[in-house]
């Protein structure tokens, strides 16, 4: 039987005294993407965060691939394969491109053929080639974006988290970030997307959770979304 | 005009002093977050194990390596095993490296009294150095030339190694150098570990110049401090100009206005904070 890349359930988080995430509990399935929506300040990022390992999570079971995660630091939830594309890009502002690719590059557990490193990021990004003497600061904002994609892509991680990557970006760009989510995940990789743009998150997505105020909405497969524009109005829409 | 020469080589090389001081205090600050108040009683402390190594009869050249290895073991151990259960908790980390710089300050003044004790000058460096009618120390020379090696070497360390990209990586956003796998542990117990050693190092480099005595701790933090907000904390130039600059705003302070040397030394520190209050070449607010 597959396991699943990430199985969670009875997540709870709080930021101080306000409980934030409530119980909340879903499936990734491997090679998969599952999309996380639902409206500003419903939990989404402190979701990712919590996966991460960045927020301190209670009562939680969180497995990778059929290993508890649940309490591990970042470090060790990144060095046991998942990868973070954060909200607001955070690439290392003041590390050139070449750095940030490369500071944190590793090879993948278990990882057979060649993976990701410089040469595959370059040829499929070629502009980070160009810049890659620049320091990361200077990038516009979709460059950055693609370098904080493959600054997780270079630690060749069997889940990858998207926090908003079409955030802030012009359309061709958003369309350039839509191509890459499609290659990644046709080769396979399991992805949590968090996307405030639908449109693009149910044209990539297998299975969707809603969050609504810490607790899931709605989960499902994607089409459920997709031919009911209805319950996209009544779930995400704007009151 | 030999006033300005020779008071500009001794603010060179109380710069110099100051930069092997400051450069450890602004990595550790940067990095971990940590305003390590004890860092003036680490350069104490490696001055006073130097001074008893040499009177002991051990080689000046090797006193100092003995200072920074036992203020680097020191450090590590402090960071390892009361810092770092303060993770977080700013404030508590202050205040622990306060108390541990007044309880070195005791020690200090229990094992070696409050008597200043003079540290003699490597031989082979003692004497001047004549430019026609000037004299110029060679020992000051000399520290000048280690400062500068040491920022030349720190500046390859930083900017041109993978360790230094993920000390720069976590200066710039230490929750996302985690979530990228870096071991920051492992990077701060290194920052630590080598600030401490330069610490220590510095104060029995510094002997032959300052001497030791009770309060060389609080008299050097202060400068450390002024420093790195001058120069924009974790950032090594910053520290390096920062350090030149109030070496040589106290050298002739000190000269022109004794009186108001404090003024003349936090006056600039007002101002840049002021102005640009992410320091010289600082790229964040504190």
């Amino acid at each position: 039987m597959d396991t699943d890349a990430l199985a969670i359930s009875g997540l709870n988080a709080f930021y101080g005294e306000s409980h934030v995430l409530h119980n909340l509990s879903f499936n990734l399935k491997k090679g998969q993407v599952l999309g996380l929506l639902g409206r500003n300040g419903a939990g989404k990022t402190t979701c990712i965060s919590a996966i991460m390992g960045l927020v301190k999570v209670k009562a939680a079971r969180v497995e990778l691939f059929g290993q508890s995660i649940a309490g591990m630091s970042p470090e060790s939830i990144s060095l046991n394969g998942v990868g973070l594309v954060p909200q607001g890009r955070r690439i290392f502002p003041s590390l050139t491109v070449y750095e940030n690719l490369t500071v944190a590059a590793r090879r993948g557990l278990s990882q057979q053929g060649p993976g990701w490193g410089l040469e595959q990021v370059y040829a499929t990004f070629p502009r980070l080639s160009e810049r890659r003497r620049q320091l990361a600061g200077s990038l516009s904002g979709g460059e950055q974006q693609m370098l904080a994609i493959c600054r997780a892509l270079m630690t060749n991680p069997r889940l990858i988290l998207f926090d908003e990557p079409s955030e802030g970006l012009a359309p061709q760009i958003v369309a350039e970030v839509a191509t890459v989510l499609k290659q990644l995940r046709d080769s396979g990789l399991s992805i949590i997307l968090v996307e405030q743009n639908i449109k693009l998150a149910l044209e990539i997505a297998d299975e969707v959770v809603v969050l609504n105020t810490g607790y899931v909405a709605h989960a499902g497969d994607a089409n459920s979304l997709r031919s009911n524009d209805r319950l996209v109005e009544q779930l995400l829409g704007v009151y | 005009m030999n006033f300005w020469i020779i008071q500009g080589l001794n603010g060179l090389a109380f710069g110099s002093l100051l930069f092997i001081l400051a450069s450890g205090f602004s990595l550790i600050f940067g990095l971990m977050r940590i305003v390590n108040l004890s860092h003036g009683a680490y350069f104490m402390l490696g001055a006073y194990v130097g001074v008893s190594a040499i009177e002991a009869g051990v080689n000046f050249w090797i006193a100092i390596l003995i200072g920074g290895g036992a203020i680097c073991i020191l450090g590590t151990l402090i960071e390892r095993f009361i810092l770092r259960r303060l993770n977080g908790q700013p404030l508590a980390q202050v205040l622990v490296t306060l108390g541990i710089a007044f309880i070195i300050a005791d020690t200090c003044v229990w094992i070696w009294t409050g008597d200043p004790r003079p540290v003699p000058m490597p031989r082979e460096l003692a004497g001047a150095l004549r430019v026609s009618n000037l004299a110029f120390p060679i020992y000051r020379l000399f520290v000048i030339g280690v400062a500068f090696a040491l920022a030349a070497a720190l500046w390859l360390l930083l900017e041109r190694s993978r360790l230094g990209a993920m000390i720069r990586a976590g200066v710039d956003d230490l929750p996302m150098a985690r979530a990228m796998g870096i071991r920051t542990s492992l990077l701060f117990s290194a920052v630590f570990c080598l600030g401490s050693a330069l610490a220590g190092a510095g104060g029995v480099l510094a002997g032959p110049i300052l001497s030791v005595y009770p309060g060389l701790d609080s008299d050097m933090l202060p400068l450390a401090l002024v420093v790195v907000i001058l120069g924009g904390v974790g950032s090594l130039v910053g520290a390096f100009v920062g350090s030149l600059l109030i070496g040589f705003i106290y050298s002739y302070g000190q000269a022109l206005f004794p009186d108001l040397a404090y003024v003349i030394l936090f006056l600039p520190m007002v101002l840049v904070l002021t102005l640009r209050p992410t320091g010289l070449f600082g790229r964040q607010a504190i």
